[in-house]
């Protein structure tokens, strides 16, 4: 039993390293630091707890007198702050360990969402074609129409009125990942449904239809398999566009609560300040948040010139 | 082609049609019409003929058939907080959306063509390989982080230009005001209009470098060079003409795109436009004035894109008209 699996891991392994794509990841300096700082950002956020020295969702370990002292190595720098406080006297390290993980959690949850139903509408447009087809098609047109970032800012300020701000606090992680989610699956259906079309064609859909399974297994054993890659590549832009959107979501004040700040929440809360003098608030979640979006998107786009075919030709 | 037309149009209306549905619905759920006219005051029996007579006891169909009937006649109900027809308040703030969006639009088209343009045609060359990275930076960077910068250095750490408002603007034709014709007004304008054009200028920038190497490969532009015509012929005549037909189309689409992110960039420089007031209506509660944002973008869009989507048809010979998206 246990030769077994490690001969599949071994297989494994030695699969990945004969891979085109981890041989242009190990030639790439760019693929290969975006990737690193992109880890070190998931790692550290999610060690959070045990990494920052306060937790800034405890109202109790944070000091009211401790507001806005500025960052280590500058005038009046406090040493327990490495990156100095905010307004509410909350250590910015902490606070931006945990942001960030919480932008990362939206960024990740809201993609899945939005694959999740993005590929069912894409394989079933593609496959079946027809009247469906042409439906599915132009919902998905329009909704592309109105922009992710519109269609999202009337839904939240419309919940956040009629639900009132308690509630809004206690979901709005949910609440964002599904907003984000659901207004952003054109993207994904659109692809499948390109890919579906090339695909469904060949003769190993037919050798299925043949043995007479039915389409559900079709599309998603058989097909689906085959769309990873071009899924692949624009997952990682629209991991990046769901952190995008949920900062700027979040600077509006629509999004995370105060108390459970994300990076653009820190963002919001420290525009009112750069104005005084208190540059910090902002510029260190603003650099953490742009930070981790481009290595994202320079992953992103590493990936599309090793995974599309097309530019493989040139 | 007229069927093309009919079912491009007839689309356009279903889709204004769902769009005052859902803001009707909004109108209704949110905040008590009643208790905004007369307060708490009132006793049930006074507030219970009010709402008959005021029709808000009639069933949601016929209350919405009122609606659009009024909202046809351009009657989109009043703010409560500006005590004034909330369509004239939208009309008040438009010009400066308008003056925004202008803006923006200037610097992409200056900055995007030619870059993208010289990008294609020397994709080695280390100005091509900058621009492409600062694109990249560019996208990653969210809007409203360009917009904070652009005050800190701008504003407030060099105090060059303002940081907040409209300045000052002049009335055209008694109507329309705008800020894009007084000193004072461009100063005010620069800030929040690069802001706005930043989101979208890396875009038009990879876009319009991909359409032209994708063209350059072709070959009617190969055979051009083996006519012997000159490079700048071969580039702008051959290749950069058709180039923008693409170009023109996604342009189309984006400036529908730009008002989404004019609600950022307002509400950064607090320019006095229908972004910051729909924020301002969200923070009041003030319902008919988001219900007639609402209607207003959604009309924006709509037309945009009714619009891009014909003059694509009938530019571009390739189309089916029939079911615009079989050609994938």
């Amino acid at each position: 039993m246990s030769s077994d699996t490690l001969e599949i891991s071994g297989s494994f392994r030695k699969r990945l390293l004969d891979s085109p794509v981890y041989y242009s990841f190990v030639r790439n300096p760019t693929a290969m630091a975006s990737a690193a700082v992109l880890a070190s950002f998931i790692l550290s956020s999610a060690l959070a707890p045990w990494l920052a020295p306060f937790d800034p969702w405890d109202q109790t370990q944070f000091d009211i007198m401790d507001s806005e002292i500025p960052p280590a190595g500058s005038d009046g720098a406090d040493g327990r702050f490495l990156l100095g406080t905010d307004a509410m006297g909350r250590d910015m390290l902490s606070t931006i360990l945990y942001g960030t993980g919480i932008s990362i959690v939206i960024g990740v949850f809201a993609t899945i969402l939005q694959a999740a139903i993005g590929v069912t509408v894409g394989l079933a447009a593609g496959y079946f074609g027809g009247r469906l087809d042409s439906f599915l098609m132009r919902i998905a047109d329009i909704q592309l129409s109105f922009t992710t970032l519109m269609v999202a800012i009337i839904i939240l300020a419309v919940f956040q009125t009629t639900v009132g701000p308690r509630f809004h606090e206690d979901f709005a992680v949910m609440i964002i990942i599904l907003v984000i989610g659901v207004a952003e699956w054109p993207q994904y259906a659109r692809t499948v449904r390109a890919c579906v079309l090339g695909e469904k064609k060949k003769e190993y859909v037919d050798a299925a239809r043949v043995i007479g399974l039915g389409p559900t297994r079709i599309l998603y054993r058989h097909i689906l398999p085959n769309t990873f890659s071009p899924l692949l590549v624009i997952s990682t832009v629209q991991v990046a566009n769901a952190i995008i959107t949920e900062a700027a979501l979040s600077f509006l004040g629509l999004g995370m609560p105060v108390t459970k700040p994300s990076l653009g929440a820190l963002i919001r809360n420290g525009f009112e300040f750069i104005f005084s003098g208190a540059w910090w608030i902002t510029a260190f979640p603003a650099v953490v948040l742009v930070v981790l979006i481009l290595s994202i998107n320079l992953l992103g786009d590493w990936l599309r010139d090793v995974l599309n075919p097309r530019l493989y030709e040139k | 082609m007229i069927a093309f037309l009919v079912r491009r149009l007839v689309q356009a209306a279903v889709v204004m049609l769902v769009i005052s549905v859902l803001s009707f619905s909004i109108q209704n759920h949110l905040g008590d019409p009643l208790r905004e006219l007369v307060g708490q005051s009132v006793s049930e029996e006074i507030r219970d003929a009010l709402r008959t007579e005021m029709g808000l006891n009639d069933p949601f169909l016929v209350q919405y058939w009122r609606f659009l009937g009024n909202a046809v006649k351009g009657d989109l109900g009043t703010s409560y907080f500006f005590k004034r027809p909330a369509l004239e308040v939208i009309m008040d703030k438009l010009p400066a959306t308008i003056d925004l969006v202008m803006g923006a639009t200037f610097w992409i088209l200056v900055f995007s063509i030619p870059v993208g343009a010289f990008a294609a045609i020397n994709p080695k060359h280390w100005f091509s390989r900058l621009s492409m990275g600062f694109s990249i930076v560019g996208i990653s960077i969210p809007v409203f982080l360009t917009a904070i910068f652009l005050i800190y250095v701008f504003a407030v750490e060099l105090g060059w230009l303002p940081s907040y408002g409209r300045g000052d603007t002049v009335t055209l034709f008694g109507v329309w005001t705008t800020s894009l014709l007084t000193g004072d007004g461009l100063r005010h304008l620069l800030l929040p209009s690069i802001s706005l054009a930043s989101v979208i200028l890396p875009l038009f920038v990879r876009m319009i470098r991909s359409e032209m190497m994708e063209v350059l490969e072709t070959e009617y532009v190969k055979f051009a060079w083996a006519k012997g015509l000159p490079r700048q012929r071969v580039w702008m005549v051959h290749a950069f003409k058709n180039t923008l037909l693409p170009v023109v189309t996604v342009g189309g689409v984006q400036i529908g795109i730009m008002v989404a992110y004019t609600i950022l960039t307002e509400t950064v420089f607090q320019w006095p436009g229908m972004g910051f007031m729909f924020l301002e209506a969200i923070n009041r509660v003030d319902t008919p004035l988001i219900v007639a944002y609402l209607i207003v973008v959604g009309l924006i869009f709509v037309i945009t894109n009714t619009v891009v989507d014909i003059v694509y048809g009938l530019v571009n010979p390739m189309v089916k008209l029939v079911g615009k998206h079989d050609e994938q």
